[in-house]
């Protein structure tokens, strides 16, 4: 669980890498938005070269990608499965009842196979090369122009770090709990699923009164230390927008076009 | 010798719970460390976070280096004051070590450029600069509570405030801590409070107060307190290691004079009586 959230950032000093937060998540979203303008083989293939030239000056070894798409595999052969299933249309070479195969579902299926596997790959890249951390700064100054609208911007932020930062801390305590409770033979694994959701009982109770302990000793502290609000602040961390990010938005943006122009209207 | 903080007939009590000071006073001497000691629920926790303006008073006055707390004064008292709490665990704020340590520096919106350097020669003072790419969860709770103190450090304080910061650690964490603080005070001339249970800590002190139920009990220099120890098992609290064995040899016909003696000259007298005999 805990390789999850934080086991996914491989530390690295490549063009990807030295991007700002706030510019790969930016990047990220655009690039998926292009991808439902996708609809035909060029404007597919002009994306996956994209982003393989991405993956590729990532210099993130390709193991760690399909790491990233196991848990999800079953989802993606699923929805092919219904795709290609149920789509009509175009010559039919296999039906039976409500199910039929033709050379159409087969191409859609195609697609949206390759849909998933550019969108898990995008952010497989954006949390393999940018720590959480930096992924809350990214947040916070992507969302700063909602502070026009008096979204609280920079509390969230602070939030998101807190709460990233004492997720390994909870996961320690979850795994003491754990212990404590099958030495005293409560069983977690096995029997009905009822019976394991009240096995979960006497596991989240500890864990909950522990967190709003440490929420109550945490504001204490914070208070201690002058924290006010989360407005009036400077910040120590700063991601400044670099000529590598005005390079690689140029080169998203051209791609976004092209996929306009290649596409069947 | 200045008092800097004077605490003057305070009363105090959580909503619906009996009184737990009446009428207190204590000064604290400036350039002084001050312990505090008591058994658990006699209030020396609340006494600190009632300095630091952290919870209110019903009645009485503290001052703090000639400010009154209260709303108005609150933020440069807090200026003042570092604490560094009981569990290293809940008062890491920041996601890295130097995030933390800039987290008091960022609430005081430092310029960025002076920040790095108060965070890297804070850091560096407590031997923790090394580290400062690590998130907490890879740090021992020693290590957790010297990045506090260089969080305290980075703001320069007046007064420092140990409140248990000793007790969830090791025996070799907690005089690592201590030496640490000790150095800290030297060099930029502080004052000291240790809140502890830990009677050795309390040893190291220049002044020890023994609160019991909300009141003084004791006030003196540590050698003259612990060498009382059936007063301080009166009030439920146990002697030093070294206290408890002179007493023992004492029961045995050996007259240790009823002082106090620390560790090393506890290991010098014996020598000297082994030579004698």
């Amino acid at each position: 669980m805990s390789n999850f959230l934080f086991g996914r950032y491989l530390p690295g000093n490549s063009w990807v890498h030295r991007m700002s937060p706030q510019s790969k998540l930016m990047l990220c979203f655009f690039f998926v938005i292009v991808i439902f303008f996708a609809n035909n083989v060029w404007t597919y293939a002009t994306l996956s070269l994209l982003l393989i030239v991405v993956v590729l000056m990532s210099g993130v070894s390709i193991g760690y990608f399909l790491k990233g798409i196991r848990p999800l595999i079953w989802l993606i052969i699923f929805t092919v499965l219904l795709q290609i299933l149920f789509s009509s249309g175009g010559h039919v070479y296999w039906h039976f009842g409500p199910f039929s195969v033709s050379d159409l579902s087969l191409i859609n299926g195609g697609f949206i196979f390759v849909r998933f596997l550019l969108i898990i790959m995008i952010s497989t890249v954006l949390t393999l090369t940018t720590t959480p951390l930096a992924i809350a700064d990214g947040v916070q100054t992507v969302l700063k122009p909602l502070k026009k609208f008096h979204f609280p911007v920079d509390t969230l932020a602070l939030m998101l770090s807190i709460a990233l930062r004492f997720v390994p801390t909870l996961m320690d305590e979850m795994e003491t709990i754990l212990n404590a409770q099958r030495s005293r033979g409560v069983d977690f694994g096995s029997g009905s699923l009822r019976h394991r959701i009240q096995a979960a009982v006497p596991l989240l109770v500890p864990l909950f009164t522990g967190a709003i302990n440490h929420a109550e000793n945490l504001s204490t502290a914070m208070e201690a230390r002058g924290f006010t609000d989360s407005e009036h602040r400077s910040k120590y961390r700063v991601y400044k927008w670099q000529t590598k990010d005005t390079i690689s938005w140029g080169v998203f943006l051209l791609v976004g076009i092209l996929v306009l122009f290649l596409r069947n209207n | 010798m200045k008092d800097i903080i004077q605490i003057k007939n305070i009363t105090f009590n959580y909503p619906d719970q009996p009184l737990l000071f009446d009428q207190l006073s204590i000064d604290v001497h400036e350039g002084e460390w001050t312990a505090l000691i008591g058994q658990n629920g006699s209030g020396k926790s609340t006494l600190a976070r009632l300095i630091d303006g952290l919870i209110v008073l019903k009645s009485g006055q503290i001052v703090v280096d000639g400010l009154i707390v209260n709303d108005d004064n609150i933020f440069d008292i807090r200026n003042k004051i570092g604490i560094v709490f009981q569990n290293p665990e809940d008062q890491f704020v920041g996601a890295t070590v130097e995030d933390d340590v800039a987290f008091g520096l960022e609430n005081r919106q430092m310029p960025r450029e002076e920040m790095h350097k108060v965070v890297e020669s804070s850091l560096k003072e407590v031997g923790m600069w090394e580290f400062r790419d690590r998130i907490p969860a890879n740090l021992s709770g020693g290590q957790k509570q010297r990045v506090a103190i260089a969080g305290i450090v980075a703001l320069s304080p007046k007064i420092i405030i140990l409140d248990e910061a000793t007790s969830m650690l090791d025996p070799r964490g907690r005089q690592e801590i201590l030496d640490l603080v000790t150095k800290i005070k030297q060099e930029n001339n502080l004052t000291v409070i240790s809140i502890t249970h830990d009677i050795d800590e309390a040893a190291t002190a220049d002044r020890v107060i023994v609160v019991n139920k909300g009141t003084i009990v004791e006030e003196d220099k540590p050698d003259n307190i612990f060498g009382d120890i059936r007063k301080l098992e009166s009030i439920g609290l146990s002697a030093p290691f070294t206290s408890q064995l002179i007493m023992a040899l004492e029961k045995r016909g050996i007259d240790s004079s009823s002082q106090y003696l620390n560790d090393k000259r506890l290991i010098a007298w014996i020598k000297q009586l082994v030579s004698n005999k």
